[in-house]
């Protein structure tokens, strides 16, 4: 493989560490391991995908960068401190927009801002330059219920950038768009990252959309969750929809398919 | 009026308007009896010849209901809370509370009589024992019904538990509190005219008992009519409440519009 090569162990600048992390629930008194020997490094400004079949951990891995749940066994870092609880420099995307339906969507934006006690007066400002950004700002007064569900996912994006979080996790947050609205999406998803370049952990379970916008591929194999391969990703960004196109990307993606196949997923 | 109301108050108005007309020629044309069926007119004339007392007793009736009602409110919605908040309580008081729900309400009236003497307190409870019920049924479930991911992401945001709650779990599950406070406001009026059937000295279901004991059956269908009139008027004050406190896309939620 010449264009889809390891990713190094040891990045500088890392924005995430993982160190050999375990995770252990116990579900109707049977212990289910969900991660088993995690270890990662994702670089400062880094776009990393995180791809899986459902059932491989990625969503508890989220959770433990969150700091919504602690590991059972190892240690997670974000920008060098170990993790000991939920913290602030992070925006979360979750698949389903997760808006207040009795707040207007300039509101909803401003949720964190209200929630950490900022001042309003600025989150104000930083909302509504976020929703023209995306192309919201004439829908500021709307609640969620009178837009799109690619419109409300954008909100959910803003919401989590309001805080200018160094880290921005998103799971699986295309998941629930129809095909078009995902590409488009992708697109200004990708636009949104180059402008003002944060450290995204993106979890997906489709190859393509991964490939697209990643810097870093992260291919996870079924229970117990563990990574199984790297990807380095070096087409230039921002992404185009061309690239798609082109021979290498679907290298890659076939790569990637192989290993899904060879590890008893597809 | 709006011509959207107007379409969808005239169907059912002229509909109720032929009902009571067809009665009216019924009763004449077979020359039925007031003391079987009294025609709608005889209804009207007792309704008319007997309302400052229809009033008084309405009002007595209502201001059991009212406090019967509002009891189930104040009491279910904390128990509620208790239950959707703590899986303890939930396991402790939950399965209790459903059993309870076997015995028949109505069966514990003679009861609260003996406790309670003739007085408002036994009508109070009987409408409360009934009208509990609904509002803390609904509030579970809607207190439950929380997106997890919306917990999460209020956790993630630093929130605490109690600001989760009031921020997001109280208006997130206040449509269907409503609801449930719907479905009490109308058996809390059951509750209430069951006392008085009971043992009373006032109230419609009292003054129903004395009209039938005396053969006045317009006056007994001029009760039935003042507690429809009762009846409605607790359930559109709930609706005006319910119009003044909770923000359109949350009613919208109710009726099962997408909201999300």
């Amino acid at each position: 493989m010449t264009h889809a090569k390891e990713a190094s162990t040891t990045p500088r600048g890392t924005a995430i560490s993982i160190r050999d992390v375990g995770m252990e629930f116990s579900r109707r008194g049977q212990s289910v391991t969900a991660l088993d020997g995690v270890s990662l490094d994702i670089a400062a400004g880094t776009f990393c995908s995180v791809l899986g079949p459902s059932g491989c951990g990625k969503s508890t891995l989220l959770s433990l960068i969150s700091g919504l749940a602690r590991p059972t066994r190892g240690e997670v870092r974000v920008g060098g401190r170990p993790l000991a609880g939920p913290y602030h420099d992070v925006g979360i995307v979750f698949q389903s927009d997760v808006l207040l339906p009795w707040m207007t969507i300039l509101d909803n934006i401003l949720l964190p801002a209200r929630v950490k006690k900022q001042d309003m007066g600025a989150a104000r400002a930083r909302g509504l330059r976020l929703l023209e950004n995306v192309g919201l700002i004439d829908f500021r007064d709307h609640y969620p219920s009178e837009l799109s569900g690619g419109m409300r996912q954008r909100a959910s994006i803003c919401r989590a950038l309001l805080t200018e979080p160094s880290v921005l996790l998103m799971d699986e947050p295309f998941g629930a768009l129809d095909a078009l609205t995902r590409e488009k999406m992708q697109l200004d998803l990708n636009r949104i990252w180059a402008e003002d370049a944060k450290t995204v952990m993106f979890i997906t379970h489709d190859i393509e959309e991964a490939v697209a916008l990643a810097d870093q591929v992260i291919v996870m194999g079924p229970r117990p969750g563990k990574v199984i391969r790297r990807y380095e990703i070096d087409f230039a960004q921002p992404r185009t929809l061309g690239i798609r196109r082109e021979p290498r990307f679907q290298d890659i993606v076939d790569d990637i398919r192989n290993v899904f196949h060879s590890a008893g997923v597809l | 009026m709006k011509a959207a109301t107007l379409g969808t108050v005239l169907p059912p108005l002229a509909a109720l308007l032929v009902l009571v007309a067809l009665w009216q020629a019924s009763t004449d044309v077979f020359a039925i009896p007031d003391y079987i069926l009294p025609s709608p007119l005889a209804i009207a004339e007792a309704v008319v010849a007997n309302w400052p007392l229809l009033l008084k007793q309405s009002w007595a009736t209502f201001v059991e209901s009212m406090l019967g009602f509002g009891l189930g409110i104040v009491v279910g919605i904390p128990l509620a809370v208790l239950i959707a908040c703590s899986p303890a309580a939930e396991k402790t008081f939950y399965p209790l509370l459903v059993a309870s729900q076997s015995v028949p309400k109505v069966a514990l009236a003679p009861i609260f009589v003996v406790w309670f003497g003739f007085g408002l307190l036994p009508k109070v409870l009987i409408a409360f024992s009934i009208a509990f019920f609904p509002v803390v049924v609904n509030t579970v479930v809607g207190l439950q019904r929380t997106p997890p991911d919306m917990i999460r992401l209020m956790r993630a945001l630093g929130s605490s538990p109690l600001e989760t709650f009031w921020r997001v779990r109280i208006p997130m599950a206040s449509p269907f509190i409503f609801a449930g406070i719907k479905i009490s406001s109308a058996f809390a009026v059951v509750g209430a005219i069951v006392g008085e059937f009971i043992a009373a000295e006032q109230g419609l279901g009292y003054l129903q008992l004395v009209a039938n004991n005396n053969l006045q059956i317009p006056l007994l269908f001029a009760c039935l009519l003042m507690l429809s009139v009762l009846g409605a008027v607790i359930y559109y004050l709930v609706v005006l409440v319910e119009r003044l406190i909770l923000p359109a896309p949350l009613r919208a939620l109710q009726n099962g519009e997408p909201g999300q």
